[in-house]
């Protein structure tokens, strides 16, 4: 028998309606898996007893017929989504014996389509990060590693981790400069970010509000048009989740892409970028040509201000998220003699180096003196990089970019740690959709010289996450990557 | 009224103050979250995970919280603003659950009002409102359960409140005492907000300066926070007026700064100083969208607006003849104003007014009663009035049927029907009686009749009191004088 | 805008967090270099652009006056670090 755990979402579904295996048998061999795999790190919290209990639970589903739309299929769950009574640390020691009392309602959604909960997975601190070495719980190895250690990307990378390493069918991650799309790329394998209010963020840990969205990681363009749909949807307990219909997205994978008119920013091509990506790129442009999509430069003339307007965005929003976790109502507390003791002994011992920085540059570009030069500086620079894509997509149904300029770096690399800006520019190719509030899928499209996954990225106009599934699928289809 | 100024050795001051009110918004549920605003009820248990400040919770706005601050904003004369943001104020405190307050900065939802308050003497005076924003309430904090520990109560974090601010418009401990039982009166109108300072549902801040008398220049101010009583501010007001003119006279500043009123000495101090001073951070809301309001909406709350204290208090006075005074007294209090209104239907409306602020008001005040309470219905003081004004009574019998309608709840015209207490108007009984005291007194009448005129008097009490006070005075008086006169 | 030593102190207080003595030189200069890498923004002109506060052109939702939530008090207080009495418990604040 072939290994069930490397089955696709879509394939294992099938096999468990025609009752190849069990959902019990599944989860089984993904938890071995999980085991297997502790070297990778991928999982902080493991909970096989409860997955036994849901595929179970499955199993009979599936026996009396009332099976729902992934029943019985073993997910891992980012540890930044609350999952009632399994702990739930956003990877970091402030909160690494909180236990949720509630679900969130992505998981929920997942929960109620019959999924099974394989475990919580690692990522970079409250989603600080752009290489998982922020986690509290330590870095994720990415599975493509060879001689020395990679990083997997981040925040998600331990949810591309174990996607590639087939610790679980597919994994939610949550993207808020592209950690969902650059994990994907480094690791091989597709993610998307849905549409700003595609997603609801009620329980999952705020890191950015306005940027924040959750999305899945999994093995194909398929699985994460499954996942995304279950996933999606109105949630009256968000103010920013927007009430439109989710569509079966399935359904556009068999949609044609001729006429179709793809935009390729010129900004997204600057001298001296890397010769590989940059050739992957227009091989992926030729892949669409061929199959007669039109192509088009298109120009987002504000992207180079898109990574230092969203340091000043997300940290400030953050300095603010974060400010909660001050050891009185949950989690980690240092003691303290007074009050403003306590609060920051629990805080400087709580949060790791990564979060802190964040935090005081947050606090800095909101305080009295500093708003406008900053802060506001930023909110108007986010609306001309949103009118630069309101612009572009008057000219084109999709862009298509790299999604990182490079593939997975060693960890601990030396450039990295010792300049944050240099491990900020990971996410040039990422940001700018979050501050637009735009779709965006990440898919795998080669190797490099030294056989690491690079990725390629689709933007879509707003809410039309169905034309980007349409235009991946061809991609998936003409460049026949390999997974592990 | 009179100019109110304070006066020393070296010179006449005036006192400068604005005043900040938070006033909790009468709702169902909090303003950002499903869990009730019950008050009273044990430690945690109105409180949801929202309101913990929970890791991925988010606030959803409460419709009511809304149509309250509509009308209150109304109420206030002021501007509806039809675009508004909510920001976070970033500050740390056990009190806030998230280390931030859900509260509106730049945009609020109440734009430039203003208010007319009542001054002793019957004048009143506008009072500008700046703006009026909703924001959610903090926690409860309990200093004295431990001599270690300070507790921590949730029930009232994420409590609606509008926190209405006021223009530096008071020159006096009265006008802000005045105002302050304006706005209560105008919000228990408008049934927006309870109005109890003394169980904290209206929280009053004063900021206060002072500037020798005929200036125009504004100096710094000192923020008396947390003043629970209208007493208690105007108190506040005038010591810590007279506290800076102290410091300038002797040769010192005042400087910014928060101090905290203490009601048993009616002193102040200035709160603890800390190392950096607080910087909020405000910015915009990210986990909820603008407000905007229609002009739809807006009117159909305008639709439903009650007839507040001052229309009330000008209709009072023009169309049922009450003073002023009367007429403001009846309407601060909506409760007192409905039952005037009732009782004066098709009666003397000015007499039931006096017979309201006299002996009715008197009568609740002794038995610690609320209006509602009341034994004496608004018909039945509505009918004493009109048996007083058909003279079927004396003013003097009046005050026993009320005093029986007090204990008894009954009908005044059962009562004096009951115990024969018409008064006597007959001429021919009431000549009887006087013709037996001319009788039985005779030194009083040649007393009388020897210029000792202010006797009349005597005799006119002498015949009310044999008739039980049933004789009509008039009359009697009217008799008596003929007959000594003859 | 550089920021001094100064600042470093009141951002960490602000933030309530502790940076080191020793550190504060090395956290000053680090911050510097973020925000001069920031202030590349100056280079457009966005005087009469109007800040994005929301991606989506959703205005706010109102939620019905009923009470749906709470009366759990187990769940709120049971990852308490201190809860004495069904309160959560800190050091005595005295203002």
């Amino acid at each position: 028998m072939t290994d069930i755990t490397r089955l696709t979402v879509a394939e294992a579904l099938n096999s468990l309606k025609n009752k190849e295996f069990s959902a019990v048998e599944l989860t089984e061999q993904y938890i071995k898996n999980m085991e297997a795999g502790r070297k990778y790190n991928a999982y902080i919290t493991e909970c096989a007893d409860v997955a036994i209990k849901q595929a179970e639970e499955a199993d009979k589903r599936y026996a009396a017929g009332t099976n729902r739309a992934l029943e019985g299929i073993p997910l891992g769950i980012k540890d930044l989504f609350c999952t009632k009574d399994i702990r739930t640390t956003a990877a970091s020691h402030i909160l690494d014996n909180f236990v949720p009392p509630y679900e969130s309602t992505v998981t929920q959604h997942l929960l109620n389509d019959g999924a099974v909960f394989l475990g919580k997975l690692n990522l970079d601190e409250f989603a600080m990060g752009g290489s998982n070495e922020t986690s509290y719980f330590g870095p994720v190895i990415n599975p493509w590693s060879k001689d020395k250690n990679l990083v997997p990307g981040g925040s998600s990378g331990g949810s591309a981790a174990a996607v590639a390493a087939h610790m679980c069918a597919a994994a939610t991650g949550t993207d808020t400069g592209g950690s969902i799309r650059e994990p994907a790329a480094f690791c091989g394998i597709t993610g998307i970010k849905p549409t700003y209010g595609r997603c609801s963020r009620w329980g999952i840990v705020a890191f950015a509000s306005s940027l924040d969205q959750a999305g899945p990681i999994a093995q194909d363009v398929r699985d994460c048009a499954l996942l995304l749909r279950s996933m999606s949807g109105f949630d009256a307990k968000d103010s920013t989740s927007c009430d439109i219909a989710v569509p079966d997205y399935e359904n556009f994978m068999n949609g044609d892409i001729r006429g179709l008119t793809i935009g390729l920013p010129k900004e997204y091509r600057p001298e001296g970028l890397n010769p590989e990506i940059a050739a992957y790129w227009d091989k992926a442009t030729e892949y669409l040509k061929a199959r007669g999509a039109n192509v088009k430069e298109i120009s987002l003339p504000h992207t180079k201000y898109a990574l230092a307007t969203y340091y000043v965005l997300a940290p400030a929003e953050a300095s603010s998220n974060l400010a909660r976790y001050d050891g009185i109502r949950y989690g980690f507390r240092a003691n303290g003699e007074h009050l403003d003791d306590l609060y920051i002994n629990t805080r400087t011992q709580g949060f790791g180096a990564e979060v802190k920085r964040r935090i005081m540059i947050g606090t800095y570009v909101l305080s009295a003196g500093y708003y406008d030069a900053y802060f506001l500086k930023a909110q108007k620079m986010r609306r001309l990089i949103h009118n630069d894509f309101l612009e572009a997509f008057k000219q084109c149904d999709v862009i298509l970019t790299p999604t990182s300029p490079i593939t997975a770096f060693p960890i601990g690399d030396e450039s990295m740690l010792q300049n944050p800006i240099n491990m900020y520019l990971n996410d040039v190719f990422t940001v700018s959709v979050n501050l637009a509030g735009l779709p965006a899928l990440s898919l795998p499209i080669g190797l490099s010289a030294n056989g690491l996954p690079y990725g390629m990225q689709l933007i879509g106009k707003p809410f039309d996450e169905g034309t980007l599934f349409n235009v991946a699928a061809k991609l998936e289809a003409d460049a026949k990557f390999e997974r592990i | 009224m009179a100019e109110y100024f304070i006066e020393t050795a070296k010179g006449k001051w005036e006192v400068v103050v604005g005043l900040e009110i938070h006033c909790q918004i009468i709702s169902k549920s909090k303003i950002f979250s499903g869990a009730s605003t019950e008050f009273g009820d044990d430690p945690n248990v109105n409180v949801c995970f929202v309101d913990a400040g929970m890791p991925g919770m988010l606030p959803t706005l409460n419709k009511e919280c809304v149509r309250q601050a509509v009308k209150t904003g109304l109420g206030l004369n002021a501007k509806i603003n039809k675009y508004s943001e909510f920001s976070r104020k970033n500050y740390f405190y056990a009190d806030m659950p998230t280390d931030y307050q859900i509260t509106q900065f730049r945009y609020p939802i109440v734009g430039e009002g203003e208010i007319l308050i009542d001054l002793s003497d019957g004048t009143t005076r506008k009072i500008g409102i700046e703006r009026m924003h909703i924001e959610q309430d903090a926690a409860k904090s309990i200093h004295d359960l431990s001599p270690t520990k300070s507790y921590i109560d949730l029930n009232r974090a994420g409590v609606g409140l509008m926190e209405i601010v006021t223009k530096p418009d008071f020159r006096s401990p009265e006008e802000a005492g005045a105002f302050l039982r304006k706005l209560r009166s105008i919000l228990r109108y408008l049934e927006t907000c309870d109005g109890n300072m003394d169980e904290g549902s209206m929280r009053c801040d004063a900021n206060i300066s002072v500037r020798p008398l005929g200036s125009a220049e504004l100096r710094s101010r000192c923020e008396m926070k947390n003043v629970n009583s209208v007493k208690f501010v105007m108190q506040a007001i005038e010591n810590e007026a007279k506290r800076q003119i102290e410091v300038y006279e002797n040769g010192g500043t005042i400087e910014q700064e928060t101090r905290q009123f203490d009601q048993t000495t009616g002193q102040s101090k200035a709160m603890r100083k800390k190392e950096f001073a607080h910087d909020y951070r405000y910015f915009p809301e990210p986990d909820l969208p603008p407000l905007v309001l229609t002009d739809e909406y807006i009117n159909a709350v305008k639709a439903e607006m009650v007839e507040l204290p001052d229309a009330k208090k000008q209709r009072f006075i023009e169309t049922m003849g009450l003073t002023p005074y009367d007429a403001m007294v009846l309407c601060e209090n909506k409760e007192h104003a409905a039952f005037f209104e009732k009782a004066a239907a098709g009666h003397d409306a000015k007499k039931v007014a006096n017979w309201m602020m006299s002996d009715f008001f008197a009568m609740l005040n002794k038995k610690r009663l609320d209006i509602s309470q009341s034994p004496v219905s608004a018909e039945n003081l509505g009918k004493l009035v009109e048996l007083i004004s058909k003279e079927v009574i004396s003013g003097k019998i009046a005050k026993d049927v009320f005093e029986i309608m007090a204990q008894t709840g009954e009908d005044p015209e059962k009562i004096v029907e009951e115990k024969g207490l018409k008064q006597v108007t007959d001429t021919g009984a009431i000549e009887n009686i006087i013709d037996e005291v001319i009788a039985s007194n005779p030194d009083n009448v040649s007393a009388y009749k020897n210029g000792k005129t202010n006797l009349a008097g005597w005799f006119v009490g002498q015949v009310i009191k044999m008739s039980q006070g049933k004789a009509n005075p008039a009359i009697v008086n009217k008799l008596v004088r003929e007959k000594l006169d003859k | 805008m550089a920021i001094d030593n100064h600042t470093v102190k009141r951002i960490a207080f602000l933030s309530r967090l502790k940076v080191e003595d020793a550190k504060i030189e090395s956290t000053k200069e680090e911050f510097n270099k973020i925000l001069a890498w920031i202030e590349e923004l100056n280079e457009i002109d966005t005087e009469n652009v109007e800040p994005l506060i929301a991606v989506n052109d959703t205005t706010l939702r109102v939620r019905e006056d009923v009470v749906s939530d709470g009366n759990y008090k187990d769940d709120i207080l049971k990852n308490a670090p201190s809860a004495e009495y069904d309160y959560f418990a800190v050091p005595k604040v005295v203002e």
